[in-house]
């Protein structure tokens, strides 16, 4: 909590006010305690007070119980990562206390459940311990029978009392929650968190107040990644998805089955992955660009009919939203270790596009920016995000919908004669001529797996298949031309460059942060655009001694990550190195300063 | 913010049908693309025939027909019908078609297919595209072999075939399609013989008209990896080609499963025919119930709304 002074207790004095610019609270219960609601709206409750904020949750992959946490990091300045280290703790049950101590600052307040929690003597000194029998207290708050229902809600009172916040605020958010529901929920809800406020628990000496944001009249939305692809689909014009029920993919095709028909689209749910990435290119070639997606094993079986998409020339959205692997690996974890399947995945020379959004308002804007390189190049694009970013929640500067949002609605004007892989279009960038459209010559075009000629008739020729090989490749080196450099976060000359990609952008600035306030010279680049690669990264790198690549994967046989690969191969300068782990969580930030300093100093 | 590629948004535009009217039917030169790689004699040529016949007599112009297959000799289709038309992988020629029929209600969709590629590796799409009767029609032309991979036993050859696989005859129960696509709910299923040109075309055009899938499985010998096949079904070789009874009531599930049971050759014919709720007019029953509740909106209109519950 900066700005604010966690002394130990004053004894008997009166509570302390203190203003605070930002504070971490993480909740630690089971996944069925409704943890991810409190978290939820203490994220809107900033979202609407023009605060930055972003969550940080990690869920059990067993069907229901095991234990489950939520950590949000509100600020009145810039926030960038969930944060490492909690200013509060909140605890309902021993193992939540002893497993998340360690999360805590020294100093920091942990708030348990006395019913369940016995406080060790040995964290007194470290920790300022609040005990408040939670689960009590809101079985009388709202009768007998509600048992541990309801103590998220008495929980978030708490809070709301030691921070101040705003009760009107709130009130309406519980009340939008609730709504249509019996009204006996609400009114139960809402004399939950009543209790929880009014309860001024002796041994809390000090409350907090946020400072005024520094953003003003700054309209929020407030969202989880997996959502803000979901709606920038739906922005970008996208009527038709197929897809297969797989963690932590699925939210988003629960999403677009909910929501595309409000548009006339359709989103189906397939017997498997096959089927589904199958069907999306049905609807791809029919008409306008589909989407299909998954997370670990859904992403291997769909590889084939990726690569017929990468043959055939046929625009497709394909969401990859990465966990631990390999096979089904960690199913609720983090993990950055499909880079390689997404760039190269399959069987033959395939080249597609892969992108990866850095943040919550990227995957809105960049869900936009795929399905318009789908279209533009008939390609079929990777969209890597990972179970951190998805259930990530951050509020963003409301889009201005009119503007943003596209018709992609297809043409079907008759064309005088039609080549889908035209050998001489230029940049190898051909259109492709939907069924239902009249080729007034009557040469229609077989779309197609097989090597093939400019009609898309099955050749086996050897000069044919290194033309229309080179075409693929073409297209999409016409693609990397027009890709922006990434912008240089710190001065673009010094010792040691960062380079990252995807869901990490955030805790590497907080690192570049750290690093140069200790008077270190660091900077950092975050890589959206990853396959291909914009032009012109030689000429960053060229600015530092040192450029480390920050990955949530696997060193490798080879000591470099999958990006680091990558880098390597392409620039052949021995002075990138890796900067990896696979714990399956978000990087904090002392560890990405911590790995940095030992590559640096071997 | 990412830059978002500036792309001037398609004006959609009504197919020019001026000449609805007087647009003539397609000739069978105006139909007919690649000549056919199949070997001489092979029976899928009798069901390309057919295909063409078949646009030509219901006046099927070139932009309102989709071919789509997936991987085998008979799924070499789409390269020989001058029409739109997609060769999609291995098995899963019936999910792409569904994709295409899902979102193209104004487009015929036909599936053409193997026994290896329907019933083996694309088994599992098969049930379910029945299951969910998705409109399309899929003729299988089944040879009772592996043709393109030269001569390995197929899902639906016989117990005792010898194949290179099972030099000693096949040991595995063969599938009758017949019987598992009435069991897995198709709406239309119907078999034929490429021996039998009027009897296919006849089939085909029931199966186009049925509103829903529609399932025509058609023997197509090879003569070159199981010669003679279908002889007990042939006439001409001395076998019988036995139609489906007059009496027969298509809509009765358990008659038609008990025709289909019949033992081989069996029965020729529409076995099951019954109209139940496509798939499609589900999902446009949907569309048109929630669209009916942002009547009057544009489409950023009703996102806006769903923004405006998020802040």
């Amino acid at each position: 909590m900066s700005n604010a002074t966690m002394g130990v207790p004053s004894s008997g004095g009166a509570q302390k006010v203190s203003r605070i610019n930002e504070a971490v609270i993480r909740i630690a219960g089971n996944s069925q305690d409704g943890i991810q609601a409190i978290g939820g709206f203490l994220a809107r409750l900033a979202g609407r007070s023009e605060q930055e904020v972003m969550t940080f949750m990690t869920i059990p992959s067993t069907i229901s119980g095991g234990p489950s946490i939520f950590q949000v990091r509100i600020g009145s300045g810039e926030v960038l990562t969930a944060g490492d280290d909690a200013d509060v703790l909140l605890a309902f049950y021993q193992h939540s206390y002893e497993g998340h101590i360690n999360s805590l600052k020294k100093k920091g307040i942990v708030l348990y459940d006395s019913d369940h929690v016995v406080p060790k003597p040995e964290w007194q000194s470290d920790y300022h311990h609040v005990g408040i029998p939670i689960s009590s207290l809101t079985v009388e708050a709202i009768g007998g029978t509600a048992k541990d229902k309801g103590k998220n809600i008495y929980s978030l009172g708490l809070i709301a009392r030691m921070f101040d916040l705003n009760i009107p605020k709130l009130e309406k958010l519980i009340g939008e929650r609730f709504t249509g529901k019996d009204p006996s929920i609400l009114n139960n809800a809402l004399a939950a968190f009543h209790a929880g406020y009014a309860n001024s628990p002796s041994n809390v000496v000090e409350t907090f107040q946020f400072s005024d944001s520094t953003k003003h009249g700054v309209q929020q939305v407030v969202m989880n990644g997996n959502e803000a692809i979901g709606y920038g689909l739906i922005a970008a014009g996208v009527r038709f998805g197929a897809g297969y029920p797989i963690t932590p993919w699925t939210d988003i095709m629960e999403l677009l089955r909910r929501e595309l028909p409000k548009y006339g689209g359709s989103f189906i749910q397939c017997e498997d992955e096959i089927a589904s990435v199958s069907m999306a290119l049905g609807a791809s070639f029919a008409g306008r660009v589909a989407v299909t997606g998954s997370s670990g094993p859904g992403i291997s079986l769909k590889t084939e009919a990726i690569g017929w998409a990468v043959m055939a020339e046929m625009p497709l959205i394909v969401i990859n939203v990465q966990r631990g692997g390999p096979s089904t690996g960690m199913p609720t974890n983090i993990e950055q270790s499909d880079l390689n399947i997404a760039i190269n995945g399959g069987h033959g020379d395939a080249p597609r596009v892969v992108l990866a959004p850095a943040n919550v308002e990227d995957c809105f804007y960049m869900a936009i920016e795929a399905v318009n390189i789908a279209r533009k190049y008939n390609t079929p694009v990777f969209f890597l995000t990972d179970q951190g970013i998805a259930t990530r929640i951050e509020a963003f500067a409301q889009p201005d919908l009119e503007k943003v949002c596209q018709d992609i609605t297809p043409d079907f004007t008759p064309v005088a004669s039609h080549k889908p892989y035209d050998l001489a279009a230029k940049d190898g960038v051909t259109p492709h001529v939907k069924p239902g459209t009249r080729i007034l010559d009557g040469k229609y075009p077989i779309a197609t797996g097989l090597e093939h000629d400019e009609y898309g008739h099955p050749s086996g020729s050897p000069k044919v298949h290194m033309l229309q090989n080179a075409k693929r490749r073409i297209k999409l080196q016409a693609l990397g031309a027009t890709l922006p450099l990434p912008k240089i976060y710190g001065p673009p000359e010094g010792n040691v460059l960062l380079v990252g990609w995807g869901s990490t952008e955030g805790p590497i600035r907080e690192a570049v942060d750290r690093f140069r306030a200790a008077g270190d010279s660091v900077s950092a680049i975050h890589l959206r655009h990853v396959n291909p690669l914009p032009n012109g990264l030689e000429n960053i790198f060229s600015g530092f001694h040192h450029v480390l690549v920050v990955e949530m994967n696997d060193e490798g046989l080879y000591g470099y990550g999958q990006l680091g690969a990558v880098l390597r191969a392409r620039y052949c300068d021995a002075k990138i190195q890796g900067v990896n782990k696979t714990d399956g969580l978000t990087w904090k930030v002392k560890e990405i300063v911590e790995l940095v300093k030992t590559k640096v100093r071997k | 913010m990412s830059q978002i590629l500036t792309e001037k948004p398609m004006v959609p535009s009504a197919v020019t049908e001026s000449a609805t009217g007087e647009r003539k039917g397609l000739t069978r030169k105006e139909i007919v693309a690649d000549h056919p790689t199949w070997c001489p004699g092979c029976g899928d040529f009798s069901v390309l025939a057919l295909y063409f016949k078949l646009i030509e007599k219901r006046k099927l112009w070139h932009e309102k027909i989709t071919t789509i297959s997936g991987i085998g000799c008979s799924s070499r289709f789409p390269y020989f019908v001058q029409a739109h038309g997609a060769h999609f992988i291995h098995g899963r020629a019936l999910p792409f078609a569904s994709g295409v029929s899902l979102s193209r209600p104004d487009l015929h969709v036909f599936a053409f297919s193997g026994d290896g590629d329907a019933f083996s590796i694309g088994g599992n799409h098969f049930t379910h595209t029945a299951r969910k009767n998705i409109k399309m029609t899929l003729v299988v032309m089944d040879n009772q072999v592996y043709g393109l991979t030269k001569k390995q036993t197929s899902p639906t050859s016989p117990l005792g075939f010898k194949s290179k696989t099972d030099i000693w005859g096949a040991v595995d129960y063969p599938i009758n399609p017949a019987k598992q696509a009435i069991s897995v709910g198709a709406s239309f299923v119907a078999r034929t013989s490429a021996t039998n040109p009027n009897h296919v075309l006849a089939t085909m055009e029931a199966a186009m008209d049925h509103d829903g899938f529609s399932f025509v499985h058609c023997l197509s010998e090879c003569v070159e990896f199981y010669e003679g096949a279908f002889d007990a079904a042939n006439p001409r070789k001395g076998g019988a080609f036995n139609e489906v009874p007059k009496s027969h009531d298509v809509t009765d599930e358990m008659a038609a499963y008990k025709l289909a049971s019949a033992d081989f050759p069996g029965y020729f014919g529409v076995l099951y025919n019954v109209n139940k709720p496509t798939k499609n007019a589900r999902e446009a029953e949907i569309n048109a119930t929630l669209q009916g509740k942002f009547a009057g909106l544009k489409d950023w209109q009703i996102l806006q709304k769903t923004f405006d519950k998020m802040k």
